[in-house]
């Protein structure tokens, strides 16, 4: 229940502004993948080209291709509601949909979609999600009360609980961990660690311990100044990135003699 | 020298001169009876009275507080004082009607029949019998209350839905395209069109569609919902702008096509401002009195059918017992009516406001602390 992503030349544009440039990674299956980079360099972007998430920004678009086992997210006829079906991601604040009850969130993704579920079914599929996400003993005596009322930690592991609720194949994580405390950090962090049995886990993160923890491998990506597009600079496994990187920019960005 | 005592004082340093606590109401009570000698000489009136007492009492603490407490202080009372003013001033006209229409309005209110009965058949003669103290006042609001009633909801099953779907597709849909930008600008050119070209429009439209001299309450519910519509757009926008992006996009994330997203997602997340910006927008609507004029005539009898027969409603009901009494040498009975209607009336509106609140406090999102 994952597929790889195999991304080939993607230019990122917001309007005619060329945001992140040229872009080629394989991205495997089963695996941690951690993209870091300063501020502004374009990973975040590039996370929601994968899921086809970024052309809901007006004017936004894309140019490549992004292959998932071999079929091309971007090529025509495409419908991006089955890409994002296929390609689940969190966000960087916990959302949760503050009409809904805990247990409704977690079902939202099926129940958005009028599909038919039996209640034993649904009871079923909302303790697997939340188990999965190490949430169902903080939760299961109140799945009906909102899910707006738990702290920011359970919020995320919630958000989580209902994005492998649709079973995706990818799970693309946008910095989860950037509005946590350390003990929920570390709750998430341990919770990837068991994600990527299952599935494939791309995540952006500001916090280079962070990939270091839970990556496999680790991109680096930068940009040569403001105005100026990102790059892929270097794409390795996690200890090279970290131990001994091929490249300088690298170097000096994962040493904190950036700049 | 190991004690370093401080000598003890009288006033702390870091305190300046203080006005007292009852200085404002020293000044109160001077400047009313300042303002009342003042008034004595030039003829009393309570009007008068109470401005002049004003300025004496502003003009007295500033001057007060300037002498003792320094220059901040008394600006801090001028602008106290100017802030007071402007809301007494803002509240003197509310007050003054809902106690005049209070006032005026119970008399008729609690006439036995008052809200039960027509005016069917209540000619100049019961009226007259009324005013000479042989009988009592006759006649009631019950078709008027019930034209009101029918026309207003017409009128919002009308505009609602034009109005809901109007604000969804500036609000998800327009992007800021050339057509939302039209939609927008005439939105806001309605918001402003008098209440009786509505009304003119409505009947004009019904004259070339259905015939000439077509009036029913369907023609005032549709001149209705011509002022109402905008209203419905505008709060309705306002509402589905405040819902969180990273809603509509956890939804997307998940696979959930756009149309079910705003369906089930943004819609519900706004439900609560949406129902009271409608609420407030019915009780704008209910005491429009000139585009019912023009469209449903007025009635004195009851007429159950909004689409067949003229209509009375609450604001020609007071309009036309005021103007056309039903007893010409004996207004009295009817400007009770009249006055009775008022009161109705504001106690409708009022009820529709805190309905909204309600609505707002029910429907908002549970927090589940």
């Amino acid at each position: 229940m994952s597929k790889r992503i195999d991304v080939k030349d993607l230019n990122v544009y917001y309007g005619n502004f060329l945001a992140v440039e040229d872009v080629s990674i394989n991205i495997e299956a089963k695996s941690v993948t951690a993209f870091i980079g300063p501020s502004g360099c374009g990973k975040s972007t590039f996370l929601r080209t994968l899921n086809r998430m970024h052309e809901v920004l007006p004017g936004a678009r894309v140019e490549g291709e992004v292959l998932l086992d071999g079929d091309n997210l971007y090529g025509p006829g495409v419908d991006p509601v089955t890409v994002r079906s296929q390609i689940g991601m969190v966000f960087q604040r916990p959302n949760p949909f503050p009409t809904m009850s805990i247990r409704d969130n977690v079902l939202a993704g099926v129940k958005l979609n009028n599909q038919k579920i039996s209640k034993g079914e649904a009871d079923a599929l909302v303790e697997r999600s939340l188990r999965g996400a190490n949430l169902w003993n903080e939760v299961k005596d109140r799945l009906e009360k909102p899910g707006s009322g738990l702290s920011g930690g359970q919020q995320q592991r919630l958000c989580i609980a209902r994005a492998i609720a649709v079973e995706p194949q990818v799970i693309l994580m946008d910095e989860p961990c950037s509005a946590l405390d350390p003990i929920s950090t570390l709750a998430v962090e341990d919770l990837i660690n068991e994600l990527k049995d299952q599935y494939t886990v791309v995540i952006v993160t500001h916090n280079m311990q962070q990939a270091a923890r839970v990556s496999d491998k680790t991109a680096f990506f930068n940009i040569a100044g403001t105005g100026k597009p990102g790059k892929l600079i270097e794409f390795a496994e996690t200890s090279t990135i970290f131990n001994n990187p091929s490249q300088k920019a690298t170097e000096d960005y994962v040493s904190g003699r950036f700049g | 020298m190991t004690s370093t005592l401080t000598p003890v004082r009288k006033r702390s340093a870091l305190t300046k001169g203080q006005l007292p606590k009852y200085a404002p109401y020293v000044v109160l009570g001077v400047a009313l009876v300042l303002g009342a000698a003042i008034l004595a000489l030039i003829g009393f009136n309570a009007f008068g009275w109470g401005v002049v007492s004003a300025v004496l009492f502003a003009a007295g603490l500033v001057g007060w507080s300037g002498a003792v407490e320094g220059a901040r202080k008394a600006k801090d009372k001028l602008a106290t004082c100017l802030v007071v003013g402007a809301f007494l001033v803002a509240l003197l006209p509310l007050i003054s009607v809902i106690w005049t229409v209070m006032v005026n309005g119970i008399p008729g209110l609690l006439n036995p029949g008052f809200l039960g009965t027509s005016m069917n058949g209540v000619t100049g003669v019961f009226d007259n019998r009324a005013a000479e103290g042989t009988g009592p006042v006759v006649g009631g609001i019950y078709h008027a209350l019930l034209g009101t009633v029918q026309i207003t909801l017409l009128a919002t099953v009308i505009s609602v839905p034009v109005g809901l779907l109007t604000a969804i597709y500036l609000v998800e849909y327009g992007n800021d395209r050339p057509l939302a930008r039209a939609i927008t600008f005439f939105v806001d050119v309605m918001t402003g069109i008098p209440s009786i070209v509505a009304g003119l429009f409505a009947a004009a439209f019904f004259f070339a569609v259905v015939g000439p001299g077509t009036k029913t309450g369907a023609v005032a519910a549709v001149a209705l919902s011509v002022l109402m519509i905008p209203v419905v757009v505008r709060s309705s926008e306002e509402m589905l702008k405040i819902v969180p992006n990273e809603l509509r996009e956890a939804s997307y994330a998940l696979g959930v096509r756009k149309w079910r997203t705003i369906l089930k997602v943004v819609i519900p997340t706004a439900i609560s401002g949406i129902a009271s910006g409608v609420t407030l927008a019915i009780a704008r609507v209910i005491g429009e009195t000139a585009p019912i004029l023009v469209t449903a005539g007025f009635a004195t009898s009851i007429n159950n059918n909004v689409f067949g027969g003229w209509m009375a409603s609450l604001p020609t009901f007071i309009y036309t017992q005021i103007l056309n009494p039903t007893s010409p040498s004996n207004p009295d009975p009817s400007s009770q009516r009249a006055w009775g209607a008022a009161l109705v009336l504001i106690i409708l509106v009022m009820l529709l406001n805190l309905g909204a609140r309600l609505i707002a406090r029910v429907f908002a999102p549970k927090t589940g602390r």
